[in-house]
């Protein structure tokens, strides 16, 4: 497979677009190659338009694209079809939408084998089954007669990688094929395309924004920032010692699992990705590269050979070695507060939120039999003033509705919410104003937490004149002190949230949130639909938020390593109950829950050397309608101890410094379990 | 899957019911005295009376009621008042006129609706698309009346292809009675024709935007099988849906066209009861709309079911 000089332009009402410029680079067989970019990088309009799959305003301009000698982008497109399913294939983001609702999975394999094997009906429903076993689906009989809504999306995701495969291509494209699954199924389903990819002879365009995922699974890796690809090598080459400041920096943003704020800070890039339209004149990421010098500023550098298979466009890598040494520093020394002292902000008691199903129909809601999701099933946990908890989780596993009912916006059915030693009343409607201001809470998705016609300085001041008694003036100064505080031009204040970018967006919503001057905050995956190199500067921002006002956080991610960085404590949910509470540092070494090594291990760490664990979780989260008897983990858990785990729930066992686990397994016999496998995890 | 069945039919029956109730008490109670609307307004106190107690009318509501329900169930609609013959036959005949009509209708616009608004949804944004929703939102605003007598002036008398007049015998055999039900079925076609346009452009649409239909482009299956087995398969449903919602107004609510085109359906008898206040005929007539609401509702309620896995699998409980 070969790219050269590949460049892609969109044409639009406001000109043409040139989202992919001169970008080369060449597939062996068998090898896997990771493209790593953000959003907005071009990588998928890379893929799209090297299998002549653009949208209809989009052409190629320039380049050639080659497969196994023959010309892909001369190809006429009835010929290219052709290719589509057969030599070429590709598997998508998200498995729930790519498969069709309503024909059966195995059908939807089997069409394939019909269309590009020339099966009969009959053996090509034979091949879809053998395919779905292939990928190491249980009972592929049963799945291959299933619909999409009745299966899990780690299973999903498998289906689409058998249709993948199953023509043996030349060519698979995966275009960020993990990302909308669970870290725990992540892990299964990457360490499957390892294993399977093995006995194919098909070379693999891996797309992704995720680091990990790419130490872990790829050959070699490209960087791609702007729509130009500015590094490229193996991959343990380009993570050891990176060649061009911007993956430097990527690298640099991604949290790690084995330090938190007090020790590094997070490398944010400053600005972000410069539109095609608006592309600086020299080199393209010079705007935002701690290292420019003039010189970058005038002339676009070219991608060059720097050593054996290691290329780059920065002129001055040489110089990014003595940068490395630097990397982990903070500018500001951390402070980090003394627990013992500080009082606790919140107290939140056995809380549960039980949901009656919706559906049953008349008769249930005459009877009254109604199935109930157990989202939150007693949960107590405490929070200290101007600390962080950090709550993780798969999802599903109730984390959000656990932070909803401490909000008030879900009525707890049942347990206490005490906020400085004050019961609360469950619904936010029933809370005094002074108690609302003191909870603030920002949202995952900025988009739709942002009333899209109010200005930035209007959704601002809103919250701030919730304190109360401020003088206009008053309020007009904090929300200019609060723009700064997150870093927004004060300009910004006459703008609507449509025209700032998801980061910018974010950094209001929490802006907004701190106007109000809360004890507590509560922060539900406020980062995850964010890139990485955001992502990281607005970490930074909620640790210096903190610092500076002595805020007490609820973080609630399934990122660990995020929650590792910001969180002092650590809360591990499964299934609607904590199984796991500790100091961060002492959550992340054994011993630990069986939930928690597994999740720990699970975990993409971008560095090719780190051979982690291999502790895979099988199936997926159970229903929180049939909860499993005695321990809920027991369904999945790979320690299991015997009869005991299935019949009995867990007590919790308290460890040094306020470290808690619920499991049967004693401590001592869980460190000397996890601490062997550590040792015996392959070098 | 029983349950499911037993659901529907029961939320059907108890809508009948309930529209039942109000026919009766807007027919039988509301005019005032049935006796004295029968003998006109200078009828003796006496003959009054005697007519009331032959009538029932001096027994309780509900046992009215109950007596007037039993007796429609067990085919006894009574006679009619202004042309003296059994209510049942007269308003069978009318609806089986009223069926053929909506049949045809249905074979004319439903196929052309389907095609042209996926069509105009594989076209979007294209002049073909914008003139289909255009057209389509013409038709769809026009009163039936309009239409109609522009088919009249265009297709009777300007070309003389089709007759005017669709008033067909009450003995007609159906292959006779289609050329007189040609310019009646086009006008309701016309009308319908927009909203299965639309309803199908919109879902088309939606559909073809779908994360499956890129990737079984992809998988290399023939353009046609993505569009009919992936795109359509989904596209269709709510347009199914309103199909069968559709039959109901098809065959009780042609009031207008049929009279513009004189055609002997439901629509007009009823119209023609209710200017002559033949209260057992108006009943009849109602009653019958009623029952052809409920059974095209609930055809609809099962098709979606039965077509959407999802449902299907939650209610049926097999797949």
């Amino acid at each position: 497979m070969q790219v050269s000089k590949l460049s892609v332009t969109y044409d639009t009402k406001s000109g043409p677009l040139h989202t992919v410029r001169n970008v080369s680079f060449a597939i062996a067989r068998g090898e896997i190659y990771g493209l790593v970019g953000e959003s907005g990088s071009g990588k998928t309009t890379l893929a799209y338009s090297m299998i002549q799959y653009l949208p209809r305003n989009g052409r190629v301009r320039n380049g050639s694209v080659t497969l196994d000698g023959q010309d892909l982008l001369t190809l006429p497109s009835s010929q290219m079809r052709k290719l589509w399913g057969s030599e070429i294939t590709m598997v998508h983001q998200d498995p729930a939408t790519a498969v069709n609702p309503s024909i059966r999975v195995g059908e939807q394999i089997a069409e394939v084998a019909r269309a590009r094997l020339g099966m009969s009906r009959g053996k090509a429903r034979d091949k879809a089954v053998e395919m779905l076993e292939q990928v190491q689906i249980p009972d592929p009989l049963d799945v291959a007669g299933r619909y999409a809504h009745q299966l899990s999306g780690g299973m999903l995701q498998r289906a689409l990688i058998a249709t993948a495969l199953m023509t043996n291509p030349k060519l698979l494209i995966m275009d960020e094929p993990t990302t909308a699954l669970d870290v725990t199924t992540q892990a299964v389903i990457l360490d499957l395309v390892r294993d399977l990819l093995r006995d194919y002879q098909t070379a693999v365009l891996y797309i992704t924004h995720n680091l990990g995922v790419v130490a872990r699974l790829a050959d070699r890796v490209g960087v791609i920032y702007a729509g130009e690809l500015v590094e490229e090598g193996l991959v343990h080459e380009v993570y050891k010692s990176p060649r061009h400041p911007y993956t430097l920096a990527l690298l640099g943003c991604v949290p790690s699992i084995d330090a938190d704020k007090r020790q590094i800070e997070l490398r944010a890039i400053q600005g972000q990705i410069p539109r095609p339209d608006e592309l600086p004149e020299g080199c393209i990421f010079a705007p935002r590269c701690p290292m420019a010098q003039p010189a970058c500023r005038r002339k676009r550098p070219t991608l060059e050979e720097t050593g054996a298979g290691h290329s780059t466009a920065c002129p001055f890598w040489r110089k990014i070695k003595e940068e490395l040494g630097t990397q982990h520093h903070h500018k500001k020394m951390f402070t980090a507060r003394e627990a013992d002292k500080a009082g606790l902000i919140l107290e939140g008691q056995d809380i549960k939120k039980h949901f009656a199903m919706s559906g049953g129909g008349l008769a249930a809601l005459f009877s009254g039999r109604r199935p109930v999701v157990k989202a939150v099933d007693g949960v107590s946990l405490r929070v200290r003033d101007g600390f962080t908890m950090g709550l993780v989780g798969e999802s599903g596993c109730g984390k959000t509705t656990l932070a909803r009912c401490i909000a008030g916006l879900e009525k707890a059915t049942a347990g206490y919410v005490k906020l400085e030693n004050e019961e609360l009343p469950k619904s936010l409607m029933d809370r005094p104003r002074e108690t609302r201001r003191k909870i603030q809470m920002v949202f995952q998705n900025p988009e739709s937490s942002l009333n899209p016609h109010h200005t930035v300085g209007d959704i601002i001041r809103r919250s701030a004149a919730l304190s109360g008694n401020l003088s206009k003036e008053q309020i007009e100064k904090r929300t200019e002190e609060l723009l700064e505080a997150v870093r927004l031009p004060l300009d910004y204040q006459r703008r609507l949230p449509h025209e700032l970018s998801g980061g910018e967006k974010q950094r209001v919503a929490i802006a907004s949130a701190f106007a109000a001057q809360p004890r507590l905050m509560l922060c539900d995956e406020p980062f995850s639909s964010l890139d990485v190199s955001v992502q990281a500067s607005l970490m930074n921002l909620l640790v210096e938020l903190q610092q500076d006002r002595g805020t007490a956080y609820l973080y609630v991610s399934h990122d660990l390593a995020a929650v590792r960085y910001i969180a002092d404590w650590i809360a591990v949910v499964y299934l609607g109950q904590l199984c796991e509470v500790g100091a961060g540092e002492d959550v992340f070494r054994p011993p630990y829950h069986p939930y928690t090594e597994a999740l720990l291990s699970a975990i993409p760490v971008p560095d090719p050397d780190l051979h982690q664990k291999r502790i895979r979780l099988g199936g997926s989260v159970p229903s929180a309608v049939d909860v499993p008897s005695g321990c809920r983990f027991h369904t999945r858990c790979p320690r299991k101890k015997g009869p005991i785990c299935e019949v009995e729930e867990p007590p919790w066992q308290e460890l040094e410094n306020q470290h808690r686990i619920r499991c049967h397994i004693p401590p001592d016999e869980l460190r000397e379990l996890q601490e062997k496998s550590l040792e015996a995890s392959p070098p | 899957m029983w349950m499911f069945l037993s659901r529907r039919i029961g939320f059907m029956l108890v809508g009948m019911l309930l529209a039942s109730m109000i026919i009766f008490v807007l027919t039988q109670v509301m005019p005032g005295d049935v006796a004295k609307m029968i003998l006109g307004r200078w009828a003796k106190e006496e003959a009054v009376n005697n007519l009331r107690k032959k009538l029932g009318l001096d027994r309780p509501l509900y046992v009215q009621y109950l007596d007037w329900l039993t007796d429609f169930i067990t085919g006894n609609w009574g006679i009619s008042l202004t042309t003296r013959v059994p209510a049942r036959p007269l308003v069978l005949q009318r609806l089986r006129n009223s069926g053929r009509l909506a049949a045809l209708s249905l074979v004319m616009f439903v196929p052309l609706g389907i095609f042209l608004g996926v069509f105009a949804a594989l076209r979007e944004d294209s002049p073909i698309d914008r003139f289909l929703r255009g057209g389509s939102m013409a038709f769809t605003g026009m009163p039936e009346f309009v239409i109609g007598l522009i088919l009249i002036a265009v297709f009777a008398l300007a070309l003389d292809w089709l007759p005017a007049n669709s008033s067909v015998g009450p003995d007609a055999g159906l292959v006779e009675a289609i050329p007189q039900m040609i310019l009646p079925a086009a006008t309701v076609s016309l009308v319908g024709l927009g909203y299965i346009v639309r309803m199908t452009r919109s879902s088309t649409i939606d559909v073809l935007k779908a994360d499956y239909v890129r990737v079984a482009h992809l998988k290399g299956l023939p353009r046609g099988q993505v569009l009919i087995k992936h795109v359509l398969r989904n596209a269709l449903l709510p347009t199914i849906t309103v199909i069968a919602l559709s039959i109901g107004w098809l065959i009780g609510g042609l009031v207008v066209t049929e009279s513009v085109f004189g055609y002997p359906g439901l629509g007009r008898l009823m119209l023609y009861a209710i200017q002559r206040h033949d209260l057992v005929l108006i009943q009849a007539c109602a009653m019958i709309v009623v029952v052809t609401y409920g059974v095209s509702n609930l055809v609809a309620d099962l098709l979606y079911s039965v077509l959407n896995p999802r449902i299907r699998l939650q209610q049926f409980g097999v797949s």
